[in-house]
């Protein structure tokens, strides 16, 4: 394997991760972008859609064709988890929506412990084995292994953010959407439902993050209560490293952390990888304060 | 006179309180519970100081204890310093730490300065993590010296594995803490810290020179932390990286934020709730975490202002209003 072969190999596991941690990152930037708020909680709805899935393709079976499977497992869980993070908007963001900004992010973390735990009470405390419906092709393209996993996971992750940004981009709700990030009070004054709107950006970040959940279960074939929280994490540094509120941002950030990740793991030691990323994006923020497609300087907590 | 009206009876009789619990209810288990509480609030009053008089939001606080601890055991396991010389380069440390990371982290503001500070924590545990050859690694430093007090006619007398002088020592301590904590926040110092928390452009116009005094409250938050953290080395005799995760960081900030920004009183209210809570919770097992979320969310909910919400200064409420939907 030559040196540019390696590299492309790397490149191509790293933009694997990077469509995972984009999926992520786009539900953290688009509540931030509505109501300010870092929703620690949302690494945790990731994972609860990766269990989501899981259970889906262990009750299925085999017997069907691979593609229904995922298609499945994929609409399970995104359903699941958009009801769930509508729950989680209506008990613990909701009532506290008048308060001081910092008591959102505590209520943030209080639910990112309550989920992991009915996880854990759930599924388990250990590793779950994630069987792969996908068959184990891998094509060779110039020496670079691409497997049918990988191209799913990008066609699946590439469909759904581009659908994203034409709802945003050119629908109605879209357009309130982008009302009530810019000015939540004139929103409600002028007539939009600006609370349904909050609901409905938890319900789509929600499915997100559940469909990177399920994507993550398929890529490393293990997973573990644990893992939203290390995986929400890198999200939430993706979203910050594009810019948080922007969601071509989350996008770029999500795809340059995998690939840095991917990278990094493939020529530095694997075990300073994350220091690698948190580096990175120190670096970036102390010369871009606001993340590569930033704009906006928000004040302080 | 001014001590006089410093220490209060009232206070006074809080302390002696405290400090005489041991004679009370000598069950060692509890005596534990406490004196790690006692180091949680120790985190929240230094964490108080960043967060709730400065308004600088800090994820990674958990980075200070932890250099703290590994700089006393480190001076400890290679020099053999004692405990009582060697928490204050572990303090130091601790501050010349908070204020290196400050410098360039004040630059960005508001979430983005969480998620530097955040990067900063992570990469803190990661590194004493993956630089075996000082740190032990994952398993961390074995074998830190207990403190050691002259008893007359014992001579030098190991703290050794009994709870209650770890537990006289913390109290001690944070007695200390508190009362530089509500003598800095009522200094010169502690008021201009609060106006830049309140607005920061109308305090550099007024003459405060916010980013030194920034950078003085990240110093003095993170010595507190490096004093705490050189306590927990010496109590716990081993320490690992995983004590230090992200998780502790934001259980602090939870602590401040429960009890009350900018509030003293609340730092150690919010500390001992969320320190002892969990042990309460011991009986419920593996829904032991489960329910302590849920209290954690259904407190900020019946208390928004957290238990002793600042009266003095009105918290700036910019965010979301009430919305007529």
């Amino acid at each position: 394997m030559t040196s540019l072969q390696l590299f492309l190999q790397q490149l191509a596991n790293g933009f694997t991760l990077g469509a995972i941690y984009a999926l992520i990152a786009l539900g953290y930037t688009m509540i931030y972008g509505v109501i300010q708020l870092i929703n620690f909680a949302h690494g945790e709805i990731f994972i609860v859609g990766a269990y989501i899935a899981l259970s889906l393709v262990l009750a299925l079976g085999g017997g069907f064709p691979w593609a229904v499977v995922v298609v499945i497992m994929g609409v399970g869980a995104m359903a699941v988890s958009a009801w769930l993070g509508l729950g989680v908007e209506r008990f613990a963001y909701r009532p506290i929506r008048r308060a001081p900004r910092l008591n959102a992010l505590i209520t943030a973390i209080g639910m990112s412990f309550l989920l992991q735990n009915v996880l854990m009470v759930f599924y388990g405390p250990n590793d779950r084995r994630f069987p792969n419906p996908i068959p184990l092709m891998r094509w060779d393209i110039g020496g670079v292994s691409i497997t049918l996993m990988q191209v799913v996971a990008w066609v699946m992750s590439g469909a759904l953010m581009l659908s994203l940004q034409a709802l945003v981009m050119r629908t109605k709700l879209g357009m309130a959407m982008r009302a009530t990030s810019q000015d939540l009070n004139a929103c409600a004054l002028l007539g939009i439902p600006v609370d349904r709107i909050i609901a409905i950006t938890f319900a789509i970040g929600s499915m997100f993050a559940a469909m990177g959940g399920m994507l993550f279960g398929l890529h490393y074939g293990t997973i573990n209560f644990h893992d939203g929280y290390m995986v929400g994490l890198k999200a939430f540094t993706a979203a910050v490293l594009g810019g948080i509120g922007n969601i071509p941002g989350a996008m770029l950030g999500g795809l340059a952390l995998g690939l840095l990740e991917g990278l990094g793991a493939g020529y530095l030691s694997s075990q300073w990888k994350n220091v690698f990323a948190f580096v990175i994006l120190i670096a970036l923020l102390l010369f871009k304060p606001t993340g590569l497609l930033g704009e906006r300087v928000t004040d302080r907590a | 006179m001014r001590f006089k009206k410093f220490v209060t009876w009232q206070w006074a009789g809080v302390g002696m309180t405290m400090l005489a619990l041991p004679l009370i209810d000598p069950n060692p288990y509890h005596l534990d519970v406490l004196t790690t509480s006692l180091l949680y609030a120790l985190l929240a009053l230094g964490l108080n100081i960043i967060v709730g008089l400065t308004g600088l939001l800090h994820l990674g606080y958990a980075a200070f204890f932890a250099i703290g601890a590994y700089t006393y055991g480190l001076l400890n396991l290679h020099w053999h310093w004692p405990f009582w010389i060697g928490w204050i380069p572990a303090s130091l440390m601790a501050g010349v730490f908070g204020v290196l990371l400050g410098a360039p982290a004040l630059r960005v503001r508001g979430d983005y300065l969480a998620i530097v500070t955040l990067g900063f924590g992570e990469i803190v545990r990661i590194a004493f993590t993956n630089l075996d050859r000082w740190t032990g690694g994952p398993n961390g430093l074995l074998g830190i010296a207990h403190p050691t007090i002259w008893v007359p006619g014992r001579g030098w007398v190991s703290f050794g594995v009994s709870s209650a002088p770890y537990y006289v020592l913390a109290c001690l301590v944070t007695l200390i803490v508190i009362g530089v904590c509500v003598r800095a926040s009522r200094s010169r110092i502690g008021r201009a810290w609060v106006a830049i928390r309140d607005d920061e452009l109308a305090a550099s116009c007024a003459g405060i020179p916010v980013l030194r005094l920034k950078l003085l409250a990240q110093g003095c938050g993170g010595c507190i932390a490096g004093l705490a953290g050189a306590i927990f080395a010496a109590k716990q005799g081993t320490i690992t990286p995983d004590s230090f995760d992200f998780i502790l960081s934001v259980m602090i900030l939870a602590m401040v934020v429960l009890g009350g920004l900018g509030s003293i009183r609340g730092a150690v209210a919010g500390a001992l709730i969320l320190g002892i809570l969990p042990e309460l919770l011991r009986g419920f097992d593996e829904y032991r975490m489960l329910v302590f979320g849920l209290a954690m969310i259904l407190m900020i909910r019946w208390r928004p202002q957290g238990l002793f919400g600042a009266t003095r200064h009105r918290r700036r409420t910019r965010y979301v209003r009430a919305i007529p939907a």
